[in-house]
């Protein structure tokens, strides 16, 4: 069995974000018989990202599925085992190779419960990395977060830190519906402490609620998965200048949090949001239009800025790269401008 | 249609079946004649001619505008479903693309629920909500109803990937068309199926068209069931039930034992592609005139019923008035049945829907969540 949690002191541990993932997975896999693992390289090359690292050794073949390199096939029978009632995680080496697959996670799942008035369901998990990597370039480092919180029948999901990864992965699986699980390449390194608890088996996050990350008076930043982190560095900027910014970190894209968004401006009536992803019709444009359809748009003393991908194809120079997304100081000036 | 039967007793009647075409196997796996009862005769007649008055009543209620959208006919290739029906058992799962009220029939929906769907009632198999092209019931392992072409392949591929999974001694039956057998995930599938030897027969209904384009514009290589490559395959007459169902059982014993196989099935549809296509722009109204008259699935099975004398035209008329009959009613019914309630247009968007926001065209015509 694999050692993945360095105990620090009693009652917490340390992992990475990798590692919170592979032990979800495996929990799962162990927990529940009809439970698999389906994708390229995620048994015995241990994972592109050494993401399922030692399942294959620990669960074996019949539980670990190596595909060939075809992902509207195995996508595709991935979602007709789960017509027939298996539950299979599915893994994309990244999303933007899910492209090739995308019929099948929204004609042949997100659909299906619906045309079949209820007959039929497909429970199911879509995992993978998703948005910006590191010198990748343009094909492979789109956000979908966008694409996939568009449809109806869809549950979309995107963690940050390991607790966000463990437990709302395993509430993934076990939820009915198809899930889109966003997760992020850069974050997969980065290690965290968690408490015990998040280690257990049952360890679950419920789906469609927002984290407030960091409590704050003056401005609401609004965001999701490696985003979390460059807010929460703006904010201790912030912080030291004396503007007190409230981070929420969204971790359920679909179904959007609402309520805690609405509360938070209730409270500080100015909203940052911030994604990765290219801002025509992105997660930041939802939430401006959720405020604008509440009563919580009367409480806004500023019009909300968003901080947003730039619309280009990613390039691959290193200092373009750092000018096409988001950091902690392009959120710092966003925060000062909403409170211009 | 030449033939050659004996009557060796009162319940057993000998069908000498049309020659099979094989890939990687032998002819001599296949049987060469199959026995039939009286019983199993009239009961094949009476099934085909149900489908058969089934579509064309959808054909007459497309013209008066009670079915509206897509309708997709299946006359002409009754005789696969029937064969399909009598090789296999509930246990085993089949998955089609659109031409699927007959297979809907077969695996349980009445007349009336089939007939009411297409009329958009909420008597309709799937409430009205899914229309000629998804029809769906997990209690007889009939996954539906698909409407992007060739999307079904990999998902019935799943679905044998399933059975397999949980040791079920079942098959999994694919049914795509000739227009189908090109796509590229059709080939990633049984790639798949081969390599983890799963239980999948790979049917190809071929009516030499797909849409508009004959088989020798859209396809390099005609031959279908040999496109399986290293995969074993079998052509036959899809318009003979006898041969379609002894093929059938065949494939089974060999998916169990060995793994995948591609059956081409040779049929044709009297109707175009959809009812918005007339099916003559690319063939000639006489070739699907003579196709009526000489390969007709139900006259071959009629033509077997009075040659054994198990029954007369007129007894057979009988069958024919009793199947038009069972029609009418369930398009009578279908036509007082109420529409779908506008509760339904939110429902079953989720498993859990009464967990979930839906939008509605207005913020403030929105389904919250109960908790909210």
């Amino acid at each position: 069995m694999l050692r993945i949690v360095h105990k620090l002191r009693s009652g917490f541990a340390k992992m990475t974000v990798r590692e919170a993932i592979n032990s979800a997975m495996a929990q799962e896999i162990e927990r529940d018989p009809n439970v698999f693992l389906i994708g390229e390289e995620v048994g015995q090359y241990q994972g592109a990202y050494k993401v399922s690292k030692g399942l294959y050794d620990r669960f074996g073949k019949s539980r670990i599925w190596d595909t060939p390199i075809t992902e509207a096939g195995f996508t595709g029978l991935s979602v007709g085992a789960s017509m027939y009632g298996l539950k299979p995680i599915v893994e994309f080496m990244t999303f933007n190779f899910a492209m090739q697959a995308i019929d099948h996670v929204i004609n042949s799942a997100a659909k299906l419960h619906y045309m079949s008035a209820g007959g039929l369901k497909t429970s199911i998990v879509f995992r993978g990395i998703n948005g910006a990597a590191a010198s990748v370039a343009a094909q492979h480092s789109q956000c979908f977060a966008a694409w996939y919180s568009q449809v109806p029948g869809l549950i979309v999901l995107s963690p940050y830190d390991c607790e966000d990864a463990r437990g709302l992965l395993k509430a993934a699986v076990r939820d009915p519906n198809p899930v889109v699980f966003l997760e992020n390449e850069i974050m997969y390194n980065e290690a965290f402490e968690v408490p015990d608890n998040v280690m257990d088996k049952d360890y679950l996050i419920p789906i469609g609620k927002a984290k407030i990350m960091k409590e704050g008076k003056d401005v609401t930043i609004v965001t999701f998965s490696k985003m979390v982190k460059f807010s929460m560095l703006a904010a201790a900027e912030l912080e030291r200048e004396g503007i007190s910014c409230e981070v929420i970190n969204l971790r359920t894209l679909k179904p959007l949090d609402r309520n805690t968004i609405l509360e938070s401006i209730k409270k500080t009536h100015r909203v940052v949001t911030v994604e990765e992803g290219w801002g025509q019709c992105g997660i930041g444009a939802e939430i401006c239009s959720i405020i604008n359809e509440s009563n919580a748009f009367f409480h806004l003393d500023a019009p909300v800025v968003r901080v947003t991908g730039a619309d280009i194809p990613t390039p691959y120079a290193f200092n373009l790269e750092e000018l096409s997304f988001p950091k902690a100081h392009n959120i710092v000036e966003a925060v000062k401008l909403v409170l211009k | 249609m030449i033939f050659r039967i004996s009557r060796s007793c009162f319940s057993s009647i000998s069908v000498k079946l049309p020659p099979f075409k094989v890939h990687h196997l032998e002819l001599d796996q296949l049987p060469q004649t199959t026995t039939t009862t009286s019983a199993e005769l009239l009961a094949y007649y009476k099934s085909m001619q149900l489908q058969r008055r089934m579509e064309i009543a959808c054909d007459n209620l497309y013209k008066q505008r009670l079915i509206r959208g897509f309708l997709h006919l299946a006359d002409g290739q009754e005789s696969i479903y029937e064969g399909l029906h009598a090789a296999l058992t509930f246990d085993d799962c089949v998955i089609t693309a659109y031409r699927d009220h007959c297979i809907a029939l077969l695996r349980g929906d009445t007349p009336h629920q089939i007939i009411a769907e297409m009329m958009a009632k909420q008597t309709g198999s799937t409430k009205g909500k899914g229309g000629s092209m998804h029809y769906y019931k997990k209690a007889t392992n009939f996954y539906g109803g698909h409407g992007i072409v060739g999307a079904q392949i990999p998902l019935g591929t799943g679905l044998a990937f399933a059975q397999k999974y949980n040791k079920k001694p079942n098959v999994t039956l694919i049914m795509f068309g000739d227009g189908a057998a090109n796509q590229g995930q059709l080939y990633e599938a049984a790639n798949m199926a081969q390599l983890w030897h799963l239980p999948a027969i790979y049917f190809i209904e071929n009516n030499l068209f797909g849409m508009g384009t004959s088989i020798d514009r859209a396809s390099a290589n005609t031959k279908f069931y040999t496109r399986g490559d290293v995969i074993p395959g079998i052509q036959i007459d899809g318009n003979n039930v006898f041969q379609v169902r002894e093929t059938l059982k065949f494939a089974k014993k060999h998916c169990l034992d060995k793994g995948p196989i591609f059956i081409e099935a040779m049929t044709y549809r009297y109707h175009g592609h959809s009812m918005s296509d007339p099916g003559v722009t690319y063939r000639t109204r006489e070739e699907v005139q003579q196709q009526r008259k000489t390969r007709d699935c139900i006259n071959y099975v009629k033509n077997i019923i009075l040659e054994n004398k198990v029954a007369d035209e007129h007894q057979l008329e009988e069958i024919d008035n009793t199947a038009q009959n069972e029609i009418d009613i369930a398009v009578e019914q279908a036509k007082v049945d109420p529409v779908p309630p506008s509760t339904e247009l939110t429902t079953d968007v989720y498993v859990d829907n009464q967990n979930h926001f839906i939008r509605g065209i207005l913020y403030k015509d929105s389904i919250l969540p109960k908790s909210q």
